[in-house]
């Protein structure tokens, strides 16, 4: 066990814990201006094509969306767990709590995975390959752009979370954390629940929205 | 270096291995210089070969094609590699801890990543010379952009995806040193005027960033996979493309140049030996500036077909940006009004950089005024007026903080002669290349073409003529500055009676900046 030395530019430890803490907070805001734009675009087309996108949605699941609104719910509780326990000195339950995160993560790939070769399966392909023959819109393939696009982007983000918390469960497990010291895991935590809340949009949008 | 401070952050660690992996602010900072005077070279033999093209009508050496592509790269290395990145990461870099009496920037890694974000992004955009090259302007507007044939757009698109993450990691740094490492009792209403001018530039790279960088990654995936969202064919709008792009776009020209006015804060008051005049005043108008300048964006788009509507709206808003931009000009004028001035180098320039902002400032009311943008869209008018701002403006303001801060950047003092005539060519020179150019736009001369008719022949060639005047004038600034590394003379650390922070350390500075903990107590320009 390693206590974690402040870097030399800080005054001490809080410090540098409010420093890094507002640094990743800056970067959240970026990611919710980078999403904010397709949002944006979604409204935009969803007013000038509401048949379009309504019968785009009737080719989503909503059980499986819900399903996976619910994964990821668990998955932020279980996150915070984590460093509740990074805060109480508890490393062996940081790491477990840390651990389910990452199984309901790829429950939430999974399921995806499901739904995307689903449409797949159908000819639902983004762009220029959507072969799907029997539409009623002609343009449906616009709402299968967005589809794919939002939650091709999301789901990037998540694999990139996944990355990031293997990382701090691999530190938590050698015992790099304590209640002084356990900036990354709050910053991976705060970065999680803002992908998160990003779906909480999404499923409505995308599934229910008809 | 026998007479410099014995330590500092140039000699403390040697060998180019300790520069690429350096986290000192300093060293990055010197690091992103050398690469943006590189990317501004290529970035000027580009514009050479156009104004050499342009220099009599016909078809002289460049088809139209081999012009359009050499159009878009000038635009693009410019904008993305040179401009944006510019004073922020340069002169901030390097400025930013040691006003504010910090060691360091908060993320030194992620300092050091920014830039390699940067050269990766150029790499990336460069590898496209080596396909077919673009020719979509560096706007690269939907539907052209789709649909062009040169595939080399992809890379350069992707390119300046990476090169905006670079930026964004800039200014998430900057936002977050200048919160949480300010020196003790320095409130924010005691930052020197550069500072506010990097924080407000910091907002807009924070939010603005991130727009453009979606909407670039949605033009590729347009590309490869032809969603469909900026393309009519298959139900997209291409004007949206617009209004993502110019919503970052706008907002990036104040980057590019709010910096630029806190350089010129600085040097007015250094060298008037007065405190500025106004500091509230200019502070406001650095935030108003780069929060108004988010409203204004469909001034770009007054033809396009937006609503009547939203042009007016746009119009009053954009004249609206005026205001502060005059409130920071008149103070500057009243802290020069009887001080005891000083013509050096990087006065000069600060001067030359009222002249030329002032006047583009002002043709930017003209675009802004619907009726005459019906005249002036897209003419050289339009051209002449954005290089007014970004050329006079934002590279004039550089060069003021080069020489301003070089006996503290490298220890050592320019050649005060050469300097100015330095000074001399780029000033004239830009002038002679810029100022035909608004005639030739009033004229009815359109902007990116390869040839014209034979009536605007003379103004082209006094335009061409200017462009080789002000590129000679740019050899004499870097050889300049050059020179003063290798062997000028010992500057000392506080050349010109500077009051702010910077200057009560050594210079060059040590690799921690200060060797006591700073504190302040009164305005970063009081004078004893
Ligand atoms: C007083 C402040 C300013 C006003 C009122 C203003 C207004 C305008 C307007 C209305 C246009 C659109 C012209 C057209 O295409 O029809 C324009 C274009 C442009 N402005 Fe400004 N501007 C101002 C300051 C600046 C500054 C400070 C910069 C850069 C540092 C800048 C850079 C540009 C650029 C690059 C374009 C051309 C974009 C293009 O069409 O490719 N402007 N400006
Ligand atoms: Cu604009």
């Amino acid at each position: 066990m390693t206590a974690h030395k402040h870097a030399h530019h800080f005054k001490d430890a809080d410090h540098e814990f409010s420093a890094s803490k507002m640094g990743v907070w800056l970067f959240l805001c970026t990611e919710i201006v980078m999403f904010g734009v397709l949002f944006v675009a979604y409204f935009l087309y969803h007013h000038q094509y509401p048949a379009t996108f309504a019968e785009g949605a009737t080719f989503l699941d909503w059980r499986m969306g819900a399903l996976n609104t619910v994964v990821l719910l668990l998955s932020s509780f279980t996150m915070a767990i984590s460093i509740h326990f990074c805060q109480k000195n508890d490393s062996k339950k940081a790491v477990l709590n840390l651990a389910l995160t990452l199984v309901l993560a790829a429950v939430f790939m999974v399921v995806k995975y499901l739904e995307y070769s689903h449409k797949f399966h159908l000819g639902l392909y983004p762009g220029q390959f959507f072969s799907y023959q029997g539409a009623e819109s002609a343009n449906l393939a616009l709402y299968f752009s967005f589809y794919f696009l939002m939650t091709g982007l999301h789901g990037l983000h998540i694999l990139i979370g996944m990355g990031v918390i293997t990382w701090v469960l691999i530190r938590a497990r050698r015992g790099d954390f304590n209640s002084k010291y356990y900036t990354p895991v709050e910053g991976v935590g705060l970065f999680w629940h803002v992908i998160d809340l990003i779906w909480i949009f999404l499923f409505p949008l995308l599934y229910l929205v008809g | 270096m026998s007479n410099l401070t014995d330590k500092n952050y140039l000699n403390c660690e040697k060998g180019l291995w300790s520069w690429l992996t350096t986290l000192d602010h300093k060293r990055i900072g010197v690091m992103y210089l050398i690469s943006i005077v590189i990317f501004a070279t290529l970035g000027a033999v580009f514009s050479l070969l156009l104004r050499y093209e342009l220099f009599s009508a016909g078809k002289d050496f460049l088809t139209a094609l081999q012009y359009n592509k050499v159009m878009t790269y000038h635009g693009a290395i410019m904008t993305f590699m040179v401009l944006v990145p510019g004073i922020p990461a340069v002169l901030g870099n390097i400025l930013l801890p040691l006003q504010i009496g910090a060691k360091d920037v908060a993320f030194p890694r992620l300092n050091l990543l920014s830039w390699y974000c940067l050269m990766a992004g150029a790499l990336i955009a460069m590898i496209s010379l080596f396909t077919t090259g673009v020719d979509t302007g560096w706007t690269f507007y939907a539907p052209y952009s789709i649909g062009s044939a040169q595939s080399g757009t992809v890379f350069v698109v992707l390119g300046a995806f990476v090169m905006g993450l670079a930026s964004i990691l800039t200014g998430l740094n900057f936002i977050a040193t200048i919160h949480q490492l300010r020196a003790k009792g320095m409130t924010f209403m005691k930052m020197p005027l550069f500072v506010w001018g990097l924080y407000a530039t910091s907002i807009i790279q924070i939010v603005a960033t991130p727009v453009v960088g979606i909407t670039l990654l949605l033009l590729v995936a347009e590309r490869l996979l032809g969603v469909g969202i900026f393309d009519p064919k298959l139900g997209g709008d291409p004007i949206l493309f617009q209004h993502f792009f110019w919503f970052y776009s706008h907002p990036v020209v104040y980057l590019m140049v709010l910096p630029g006015m806190g350089v010129i804060s600085e040097v007015v008051s250094t060298f008037s030996k007065k405190v500025i005049f106004g500091y509230k005043a200019i502070v406001y108008a650095s935030v108003a500036i780069a929060g108004v300048g988010f409203l204004v964006w469909g001034h770009h788009m007054f033809v396009s077909g937006q609503s009547d509507w939203a042009g007016v709206l746009f119009s009053f808003i954009t004249m609206f940006v005026g205001i502060p931009t005059a409130v920071k000009i008149f103070n500057w004028m009243t802290t020069l009004y009887k001080g005891s001035i000083e013509f050096r180098t990087p006065l000069l320039f600060a001067l030359g950089f009222l002249f030329v902002f002032a006047i583009g400032g002002l043709t930017g009311l003209f675009l802004a005024t619907l009726s005459t943008d019906m005249h002036f869209h897209d003419t050289y008018f339009v051209v002449s007026h954005f290089h007014y701002t970004m050329v006079g403006g934002a590279v004039m303001a550089t060069f003021a903080g080069l020489f301003y801060w070089w006996p503290k950047i490298c220890g050592r003092m320019y050649h005060e002669l050469s300097g100015q005539i330095g000074f001399a060519f780029v000033f004239i020179g830009f002038n002679v290349t810029f100022f035909p150019q608004f005639i030739l736009g009033a004229m009815g001369m359109p902007r990116r073409y390869f040839d014209y008719l034979p009536e605007f022949e003379h103004l082209h060639a006094v335009s061409t003529v200017g462009s080789t005047i002000v590129n000679i004038g740019m050899v004499i600034v870097f050889v300049t500055l050059y020179r003063a590394w290798k062997n000028g003379e010992v500057a000392g650390d506080n050349p010109w009676g500077g009051t702010t922070l910077e200057w009560q350390t050594t210079s060059p500075p040590p690799h921690e900046n200060f060797t006591k903990e700073m504190e302040v107590s009164g305005g970063p320009y009081d004078r004893p």
